[in-house]
């Protein structure tokens, strides 16, 4: 067991499928010689070779479209996106194609298929490297959408998703790569997709969050924990599928949701679980759903007062977690 | 049309000839069946190969199905039956049947695709199937294995974006791709003058390093001639091929559109003197390969694999509505 960076466990959970399966293979723009703009991938081609830790041109549509060939004639392609932000070239691929393989095929062909791809703000990145698109893609049957909270997750999650059938979104948080650090088992493991993680159990409030966010909550619920508030923490792990009797169990529990996301607020996977909550856990609610999420701009200013002004922080939550509280 | 030198220069002995013209002929005459069942109220959707079989058969058989993939448009209804997809698969696919091997009446009609025949299924958003040959062939080079992917799509589709990324990559990582434009002329109704400035499809080849061939889609060796060379070059390591074949398409785009509103009777009736069926059969007989009884013995097997395809398919059931929930995910 080894203590490790969020960046790291994604790195050598790569590195061990590569070694596990030679049918996986890694490839984006960047992806080879320089090791990733984060070096997730670094060291890799030079164990591997550039058959398997492939520079791809750059020109997203075609690393994705590539991955599908290569996965439906017998890989299991785990291809990079640099930043999420510049999925949308690829989004006929993974939506019409990806996403509709197995459907539109009655079951003939699949897609198992692995996209990377940091996403998230807070990094001085602007509007063109901090977006948030997950919700996008949890719109979409066919699709899982994967997004890690910890490093142990990012391993036993990413194990799960190259392993999948089916083709999935992973999403990883650029400021969880290097502030996130936890123990990780060296043998492979796997994280089932689907199953929500209660990362902490609590009485007053329940906060179901994901991916950075889960970290920003922890902190949130130490602070109010000091002011005799126990706040329940559910981690969704994976945004489609959600886990709904999870989801469930806790509004039923503490009466009280606060929904967490980065991503903007309208349409956003807040919307989604508050319908489930509101559908099926109505009258075991002591208080209206709560969303906490990035505001209904298009995308993260680059001028450090906007930026700040848009991110949700461990301040941000703590204040909405301890208002509800109080309802 | 080419001549015996061609046709023994190719190693094509007769069988392969006649093979040939008997899935030209197939292609053509379940095509007009579909037309048929289209007016009768039976099938809502046609979309046709007619005037491309020349373009489609001469490409197919210059591969080897048992190891090659094709990643075909929705029109490659030659391509697919070469490939060994029967007339009955295809009736049920034009009828929604559950047995559609394709999509289990999923798609619509004439969005192929069958594992075991080598066939990807394919989309309604053009170009799209262009990196994904691209991919099956990257999988052929990473594995080191002696086959070849190819792809087929419309000249318009070439204004694509994923049809320009996927040349490159294919180009880049020397990729056992051969993608085949079957330029027809029109995009639905917009013509070639209005899709592009060049005059050959082909020439954008030079963009990414590789040759650009153009061929008469009323000359089936010659297409067949190409594809050969594209494919041995495929399998030497050098890399992808742009093979564009000039052709026309005899029926509006659909079913649902009337070409009458963009191209002339005159027009139509000139691009039906340059019918591939046609000449292919003039040259076979003139090359004493063929005759008059022949050709009526196999337009009656033709018609009976039709009648019996529409015959087979009308009596299958559809599918079952709880199906609806199958094949999201993987299970």
């Amino acid at each position: 067991m080894a203590v490790m960076t969020y960046l790291e466990a994604i790195r050598e959970t790569l590195r061990q499928e590569l070694r596990r399966d030679d049918r996986i293979i890694v490839y984006g723009e960047d992806v080879g010689v320089r090791g990733g703009v984060f070096r997730v991938t670094e060291g890799l081609q030079a164990e591997f070779g550039e058959e398997r830790v492939i520079d791809s041109p750059l020109a997203e549509a075609a690393i994705i479209g590539t991955a599908i060939g290569a996965a439906v004639n017998g890989l299991r392609p785990v291809p990079e996106i640099q930043f999420s932000d510049f999925i949308f070239p690829a989004i006929n691929q993974i939506v019409q194609e990806a996403a509709r393989i197995r459907y539109r095929s009655n079951g003939a062909f699949g897609v198992p298929m692995v996209i990377r791809a940091p996403f998230g703000g807070g990094v001085h990145g602007a509007l063109y490297h901090s977006q948030s698109v997950e919700a996008f893609f949890a719109h979409v049957p066919g699709l899982k959408v994967v997004i890690p909270s910890t490093p142990y997750d990012a391993k036993g999650l990413l194990a799960s998703a190259i392993q999948d059938e089916d083709p999935v979104l992973y999403f990883e948080h650029k400021a969880a790569y290097r502030s996130l650090k936890g123990e990780v088992p060296d043998e492979r493991y796997l994280i089932p997709i689907g199953k929500a993680d209660l990362k902490r159990p609590g009485k007053h409030v329940s906060i179901i969050t994901y991916g950075l966010m889960v970290s920003y909550a922890l902190k949130a619920a130490e602070v109010l924990d000091k002011e005799g508030i126990s706040v329940e923490i559910l981690d969704l792990r994976s945004i489609r599928p959600l886990d709904v009797e999870a989801i469930l169990e806790t509004a039923k529990k503490t009466g009280k949701v606060l929904m967490v996301h980065e991503d903007n607020l309208t349409g956003g996977i807040g919307g989604e679980v508050s319908a489930l909550i509101a559908e099926h856990a109505l009258f075991y609610l002591d208080a209206p759903i709560v969303r906490l999420a990035g505001p209904d701009v298009p995308a993260m200013p680059y001028s450090p007062p906007l930026e700040h002004a848009f991110m949700v922080t461990p301040e941000k939550i703590t204040e909405a977690a301890r208002k509800l509280a109080k309802f | 049309m080419a001549g015996s030198d061609a046709l023994y220069g190719l190693g094509l002995d007769t069988t392969k000839i006649e093979t040939m013209y008997y899935y030209m002929v197939l292609s053509r005459a379940l095509d007009e069946r579909m037309w048929i069942l289209n007016r009768q109220g039976k099938s809502a959707f046609v979309i046709s190969c007619q005037g491309q079989e020349g373009a489609q058969v001469g490409v197919a058989s210059a591969l080897d199905p048992t190891v090659d993939w094709v990643a075909p448009y929705y029109r490659d209804l030659g391509i697919v039956l070469y490939f060994g997809m029967t007339p009955r698969e295809i009736m049920l696919g034009q009828l929604a049947k559950a047995d559609d091997p394709s999509s289990g009446g999923r798609q619509m009609p004439s969005h192929y695709g069958h594992k075991e025949r080598h066939v990807l299924t394919g989309s309604s958003p053009v170009a799209t199937q262009v990196p994904h040959a691209a991919g099956i062939a990257l999988a052929f080079k990473i594995r080191k294995e002696a086959a070849v992917a190819m792809t087929s799509l419309g000249e318009g589709s070439t204004n694509q974006g994923e049809f320009h990324e996927a040349l490159n990559f294919a180009a880049v990582h020397r990729l056992p791709l051969i993608v085949v434009v079957e330029n027809n002329g029109f995009a639905i109704s917009v013509p070639q003058s209005k899709e592009m400035v060049v005059a050959d499809v082909a020439a954008k080849a030079a963009g990414y390093g590789m040759p650009g061939i153009v061929v008469q889609g009323s000359d089936p060796l010659g297409v067949h001639q190409a594809t050969l060379e594209a494919r041995k070059r495929a399998l030497k390591g050098e890399g992808p091929t742009l093979i564009e074949i000039k052709t026309h398409r005899y029926t509006p785009h659909s079913s649902d559109d009337d070409d009458r509103a963009y191209k002339t009777r005159e027009q139509l009736k000139a691009e039906k003197e340059d019918d591939a069926i046609v000449l292919f059969r003039q040259w076979m007989m003139d090359q004493k390969l063929w005759d008059d009884e022949r050709d009526q013995a196999l337009r009656q097997r033709v018609r009976h694999e039709v009648d019996d395809a529409t015959d087979y398919a009308e009596a299958a059931p559809y599918p079952d509505p709880k199906t609806l929930w199958d094949h999201v995910y993987h299970s």
